[in-house]
């Protein structure tokens, strides 16, 4: 009986940015599709390495600055020019050029919040509780070690095999890791 | 050499001013360092206890808790006495009140600077003084706040400044600077509290991982929300990190020209000036780097940072300061040239009135501390040395209150009738409420080093040599 129903994955880990580098090309080159590293720091290319799609916040921080735009500035039009009209010397009521301020001070509003949340979100975060904190060596992970996980959940998933894969890519310790 | 000189000059490497080499950049962190001593220099204050600091902490908190006490009464005196306390009355009816909200909000924007357009510009030596740049912002920020939140004298109303439906039917003026001023610092504190936070949840997380008494795992536990170093997240955390600097970068630059929309926007000679917006932006970024070198200078040392903010890092802030300091100088010469040349009479009389008037000592104490002292930048041998730094820093600041001061209070004391025209004195009020605002700032920015890692760990590990992937080793 198969026993990826009782681990996450294998877990690897390494000394430095290259040979987390190395390893994740390996990885993606031997055809796997469901794997992750951990840095302490973003390496750079690594996404590349591994094969990982641009993100897509950006679009979702353009929707809602957007969003928040056009809401201030027909807000601020409907309470100025509709709902509470002043006539200060007969001028303009939809005075467009005195409501840009707070229309651009709340685009930036919205989208930094949407970045931030957006963000989290995608991230799925906040996530207190993981297997990965389970593993003792993991702790350095925001320190100063590199690490590479290979799912169960991927098709070419075979425990004994992805060990002796993740030993050839000169992995200082392979660890199973239990769900 | 002796083991005694090395172990001296291992010190004080970080404060030696290296020769400058045209065809290599400088390291950026000194003393052959490696991931794991940036985690341990950095962890070492927040892992400390309270009685393990330095003396000059303990003192420094609680100076500042008195002084933050002393705020928090004499705010609840003001709002039960009036504003009648202060010096403000005809004609100069907005004072140290809004002298002090300018000064503390252009403090901020260093850190922004910092932050966000040093960022944009790959100026990776930003790593290390970003963290507590930010720091400095937020609490600036706060104590920027309070002002104009006690100014009004019936703070029972302030509700009205936000557009709430109430029992009036009525609105905000959304034409007004001061509304504007409200959305625009208002939008500044809550993206500057959110790109520093999010900046320190992967060192949240070290912390969490290091954390050995319960207390500091559930809380670091919390605040790093179970960041895991992971690249995927890392894909989508990058991201965030730079919309955030991208948006932050044109917030600072408006938010400031909000603030002096204040004045701008108004009818006074003096006040009415389109220079305003580009003058108090330069004015901010000039004042807010002189506080963080006045910030930086001694904590880095008692700290133990001199490997991590070196030289390099104190001389390029000079730098800027000396830039920003010729643009604000260059802005006083404007002002007077177009006084002259524009003809206008009141506008003349009023820069004349600012040098040789009844306020002609702020003038001159202002020309002096911002226009003269930063230039002795220029020398090499005077922007690397850290007592001169930091001489010149407390001049700027100086420098730049009495420079909101003289544009605030020349403008309205001599305005346009003469009959009306009076010397306006603070009252120890003001004084108070400017010194104990200090205290609120110090409590927040010394219980910050106290708890947070001060110094972007993650981004220094980033920017040092071993971070590169393609290294041959």
């Amino acid at each position: 009986m198969s026993d990826v129903d009782k681990i996450l994955g294998v877990l690897a880990e390494y000394d430095s940015p290259s040979e987390i580098f190395h390893a994740c090309e390996e990885t993606r080159l031997a055809g796997f599709k469901h794997f992750d590293s951990f840095t302490p720091f973003p390496v750079h290319n690594l996404d590349k390495a591994m094969g990982l799609k641009p993100s897509k916040l950006p679009w979702i921080v353009l929707a809602f600055g957007l969003m928040g735009g056009m809401f201030a500035i027909s807000f601020m039009v409907w309470a100025s020019a509709y709902d509470y009209p002043f006539n200060i010397g007969g001028k303009p009521t939809w005075s467009i050029p005195a409501f840009i301020p707070i229309t651009f001070e709340v685009t930036i509003l919205f989208s930094a919040l949407s970045a931030v949340f957006g963000m989290m979100v995608l991230n799925r975060m906040p996530k207190f509780n993981q297997p990965l904190f389970n593993i003792l060596n993991f702790a350095k992970v925001t320190d100063d070690k590199f690490f590479l996980m290979i799912e169960s959940s991927d098709e070419k998933f075979d425990k004994d095999r992805v060990v002796e894969f993740l030993n050839n890519t000169r992995a200082k310790n392979v660890i199973v890791v239990e769900a | 050499m002796t083991a005694a000189h090395s172990i001296s000059q291992a010190i004080h490497r970080g404060d030696l001013a290296l020769e400058e080499n045209p065809h290599a950049r400088e390291e950026l962190v000194r003393g052959g360092r490696t991931f794991n001593d940036i985690t341990e220099i950095v962890c070492n204050t927040p892992e400390k206890s309270y009685s393990e600091m330095h003396i000059g902490f303990k003192i420094g908190l609680a100076i500042s808790m008195s002084l933050l006490a002393t705020l928090l009464v004499s705010i609840a005196y003001l709002i039960w006495e009036g504003i009648g306390i202060w010096g403000n009355s005809s004609p100069v009816f907005w004072a140290w009140d809004i002298v002090n909200f300018v000064f503390w909000v252009g403090i901020g924007h260093a850190g922004t600077l910092i932050s966000a357009i040093l960022f944009l510009f790959r100026q990776k030596w930003r790593t290390s003084i970003n963290r507590y740049a930010e720091a400095m912002t937020v609490f600036a920020v706060i104590c920027a706040l309070m002002f104009p939140g006690i100014h009004v004298g019936r703070i029972w109303t302030i509700y009205w400044m936000f557009p709430v439906p109430n029992q009036m039917g009525m609105w905000p003026n959304f034409r007004s600077p001061l509304l504007w001023d409200l959305f625009a610092v208002g939008t500044y504190f809550t993206v500057s509290v959110l790109f520093w936070y999010v900046g320190m949840i992967p060192d949240l997380a070290t912390l969490r991982d290091r954390a050995k008494k319960p207390i500091a795992q559930v809380m670091y536990g919390l605040f790093a929300l179970g960041w895991n170093g992971s690249t995927k997240a890392w894909v989508h955390y990058e991201r965030a990190y730079i919309i955030l600097a991208a948006l932050s970068a044109p917030l600072v630059l408006s938010v400031h020209s909000i603030v002096s929309f204040d004045f701008a926007v108004s009818q006074l000679p003096g006040w009415h000036t389109t220079i305003f917006p580009p003058y108090f932006v330069a004015g901010a970024v000039f004042s807010g780097f002189a506080m963080v070198q006045t910030l930086m200078l001694p904590a880095r040392k008692w700290l133990g940072l001199k490997d991590i903010v070196t030289i390099k890092h104190i001389e390029n802030m000079n730098k800027i300061i000396l830039v920003t300091g010729t643009m604000v100088g260059y802005a006083y010469a404007m002002e007077f040239f177009m006084a002259w040349y524009s003809g206008n009479e009141y506008e003349s009389f009023t820069f004349v009135n600012r040098a040789f008037g009844p306020y002609a000592w702020a003038y001159w104490i202002m020309v002096t501390c911002n226009v003269v002292t930063p230039q002795l930048f220029w020398a090499r041998s005077i922007r690397t040395n850290i007592t001169a730094s930091f001489i010149i820093s407390i001049f700027v600041n100086i420098g730049m209150w009495f420079e909101r001061f003289v544009i605030t209070v020349t403008s309205l004391n001599r305005d346009f009738l003469p009959s009306s025209w009076r010397y306006y004195l603070p009252t120890k009020f003001d004084f108070i409420f400017l010194i104990s605002t200090f205290g609120l700032f110090f409590t927040f920015f010394l219980l910050f080093i106290r708890h947070i890692p001060v110094i972007a760990m993650a981004e220094v590990k980033s920017v040092m040599k071993q971070a590169n992937p393609h290294l041959k080793h």
